[in-house]
């Protein structure tokens, strides 16, 4: 695999589990890392603020919308790996589990567990979400008709 | 002013910082406040971290409790600091800045030369608070020739001895005294250990 | 003249403890969950994080309750708390084109590509109240309709962009200011505003925008769009080398098309204000979008003459928790102040008094 896309399925495996809801995270993550390498705290997990940006009429220069909070982690597994995570909200237990499922994914034996028990469910989790919240969207959606007045 | 950290660095780039974070930086914050309140009293700061070369752990102790995202920290020579540049910026998310006018804290070297401090910003009328804090190491904090210090939270007088400081020393801190409220605090560090020379001490040789 | 003067702990002390009980109100009546206050008054929770500044729905869902339902005072709360949090960085702009939406109208074309999306309104309601809210009677699941395909909702700017009718975005980098870290200085970039007007007071920012339609500042708007949805928020991590999603918020944006400016070179063009606000809150981005745009008076030369059009007024008065504090800080002790006046009034009528006296002596 290149860098290239190693650091893409790293981001996608990131990016699934910072969406997750955290009760369904550490349901996952205690059925799935007993007898996993443990991992020490090499910073956090700490909470602490983003600035949420947007663009000045949604395309162009950048502004300051208002701040997020955020807690962010890093720890390091007894061989080396480093697992980051950083997620929106409070809640230090989810950004401790996420590093460590980050670093975990470094190493052969653990990537495909990890992909295939906690990433492909979030994913899977995630797109359902999205098409239950669609589809009630689309439910409200205005079918216009043109009535026939007059004559001719 | 972006952030960047050399990832394929090991550990030490990431490891060695506060074992806890908001006890060990307010433990730190105490003891920097009380040097700066107190000028000329030796605080120490041994034991929080363990930092890469070159920086010492009072130099960074004292990094990992002040800077933060909206300080720059310029560094006198980056070339010899990639990994206590990379380490500060993990561990606070400070940026370093090549630009010495935008400077909240200057990581110096030894004997480092003065007449080029006056780049450093010593704040503005409306906000003295925007200036620089030097963070200079020396050889000793004790050993060297006397210096007299006087002015606020010093209750007569009190003279330290440190050795290494740069050329002119006295002299610059004459004139950056004489700018107040405006002006530029520094820190002496050497190890574990740092005394606090604020902009409103007058320093004589004694 | 401030002097200092002790006393009133213990009246504070058992002040706090009243306090305390009023807010929790009958213990025979279970108290409010952090759930059913995000859940079933999630628009009270998306004001106090957009005018709080802070994205924390459970945070701000804590202060409504703690403040027993005064916005202001828990939008105090939540800007209390954001200070304390440490800036980790800065996120990617968000991307409102990509937006999982959740709601989408525009009143300026009835066939908008991508459709009129009614989602979860008041509009079309009567606004009787309901005899059914005294209760818990079951309701309804919503309907679902299949989708189909990915229909891509593009935003009307777009639209008219094509056609070169209206201000184009200028798509940039630069570094926006951020009022929570530099005072604002006036004149101020539309960034500051925007920044500013994002955490504005919505009853204040409403009433601004109500009087640059009733002619104070008249711009002629048009809701060209308005889109609620969810947006992913990413960040560059400098120890991994890339971007990462955090997750997603909510966010409601209003496009205004406004009166178009005229002629030159380009021909003419209609204008634009935008608003941009955290969660569903569809009045505040309208209210925003129009107080943009009359405070673009001088990109325009048109003259401002009226309060939404004053940058100086709007932006130094938005801020609820910056007004609370200097008119409440009118009930605290001002004994001395008061007394000097008194003396000096005292003073005044006495020596009227006086030369009364002299008067009808001299008579």
């Amino acid at each position: 695999m290149t860098a290239e896309t190693a650091n893409a399925r790293r981001k996608r495996a990131l990016d699934a589990m910072a969406s997750m809801p955290a009760n369904m995270l550490s349901d996952l993550y205690k059925e799935n890392t007993a007898g996993a390498p443990g991992a020490i705290a090499v910073r956090g997990p700490e909470i602490g603020a983003i600035m949420l940006r947007g663009r000045i009429g949604g395309g162009g220069a950048p502004f300051n919308l208002g701040e997020a909070s955020v807690t962010r982690a890093t720890v390091r597994l007894d061989s080396g790996e480093l697992g980051h995570s950083i997620v929106l909200g409070r809640d230090a237990d989810k950004a401790r589990m996420i590093a460590h499922l980050d670093a975990l994914r470094q190493l052969p034996d653990w990537i495909g567990r990890v992909e295939k028990a906690i990433v492909e469910p979030a994913l899977e989790h995630a797109r359902a979400e999205a098409k239950l919240q669609a589809e009630e969207t689309e439910a409200t959606r205005v079918d216009f008709f043109t009535m026939v007045r007059g004559e001719d | 002013m972006s952030v960047s950290i050399n990832t394929r660095s090991e550990g030490h780039v990431f490891e060695g910082g506060f074992a806890n974070p908001v006890m060990d930086s307010q433990g730190v914050f105490r003891r920097v406040m009380n040097a700066l309140g107190e000028p000329g009293t030796v605080a120490d700061l041994s034991g929080f971290v363990t930092p890469p070369a070159p920086l010492s752990q009072a130099a960074a102790a004292i990094l990992l409790t002040l800077a933060d995202y909206d300080t720059p920290v310029w560094f006198e020579k980056p070339e010899n600091n990639d990994d206590a540049i990379g380490w500060m910026s993990f561990h606070t998310g400070a940026p370093r800045t090549a630009d010495v006018f935008r400077a909240a804290f200057a990581v110096l070297e030894k004997m480092s030369p003065v007449e080029a401090w006056a780049k450093f910003p010593i704040g503005t009328s409306d906000y003295p608070d925007r200036s620089a804090t030097l963070i200079l190491p020396v050889e000793s904090l004790a050993g060297g020739e006397p210096l007299r210090l006087t002015g606020p939270g010093i209750e007569t007088e009190k003279v330290i001895t440190p050795l290494g400081l740069p050329q002119g020393f006295e002299a610059f801190m004459t004139e950056n005294r004489a700018a107040y409220p405006l002006g530029l605090d520094v820190l002496l560090v050497c190890g574990g250990e740092a005394i606090g020379l604020p902009r409103t001490t007058r320093i004589e040789e004694a | 003249m401030y002097v200092a003067v002790k006393g009133g702990e213990a009246a504070i002390a058992n002040a706090h403890r009243l306090l305390a009980d009023r807010r929790r109100g009958d213990r025979d009546v279970p108290a409010l969950t952090l759930e059913q206050i995000t859940g079933q008054l999630a628009l009270a929770v998306d004001r106090v994080m957009a005018e709080g500044s802070l994205y924390d729905p459970d945070l701000a869902a804590m202060a409504v309750r703690q403040s027993r339902g005064d916005m202001i005072e828990a939008i105090f709360l939540l800007r209390a708390y954001r200070t304390t949090l440490a800036r980790f960085g800065n996120s990617r702009p968000i991307d409102t084109a990509k937006m999982r939406i959740e709601r989408r109208v525009s009143a300026t074309y009835k066939d908008i590509p991508g459709g009129q999306l009614l989602g979860p309104t008041f509009d079309y309601t009567h606004r009787l109240i309901d005899p059914a809210m005294a209760g818990d009677e079951p309701v309804d699941e919503p309907l679902r309709r299949a989708r189909e395909d990915e229909r891509r909702a593009p935003r009307v700017t777009d639209i008219l962009n094509d056609e070169g009718l209206i201000e184009r975005d200028v798509l940039s980098d630069e570094e926006p200011g951020d009022l929570t870290r530099d005072p604002t200085a006036f004149p101020a970039d539309r960034d500051v505003r925007l920044q500013a007007l994002a955490r504005g007071d919505e009853g204040f920012l409403l009433s601004l925008g109500y009087s640059t339609q009733r002619g104070y500042g008249r711009t002629h708007p048009f809701v060209g769009e308005i889109r609620i949805g969810l947006v992913d928020v990413e960040i560059d991590v400098p120890e991994l080398g890339f971007a990462v999603s955090l997750g997603q918020v909510r966010v409601t944006e209003c496009q205004m098309v406004s009166q178009f400016t005229g002629g030159g070179e380009e021909g003419a063009k209609f204008t634009r204000g935008y608003g941009l606000v955290f969660g569903q809150s569809e009045r505040k981005a309208m209210a925003m979008s129009l107080v943009d745009r009359a405070l673009r008076a001088d990109e325009f030369d048109e003259q401002r003459l009226a309060p939404a059009q004053d940058e100086e007024f709007v932006l130094a008065h938005c801020d609820n928790v910056q007004a609370t504090g200097f008119v409440e800080h009118l009930k605290l002790p001002h004994y001395v102040d008061f007394q000097a006046e008194l003396d000096l009034l005292r003073t005044l009528n006495t020596a009227k008094a006086k030369n009364d006296e002299m008067r009808e002596a001299a008579e």
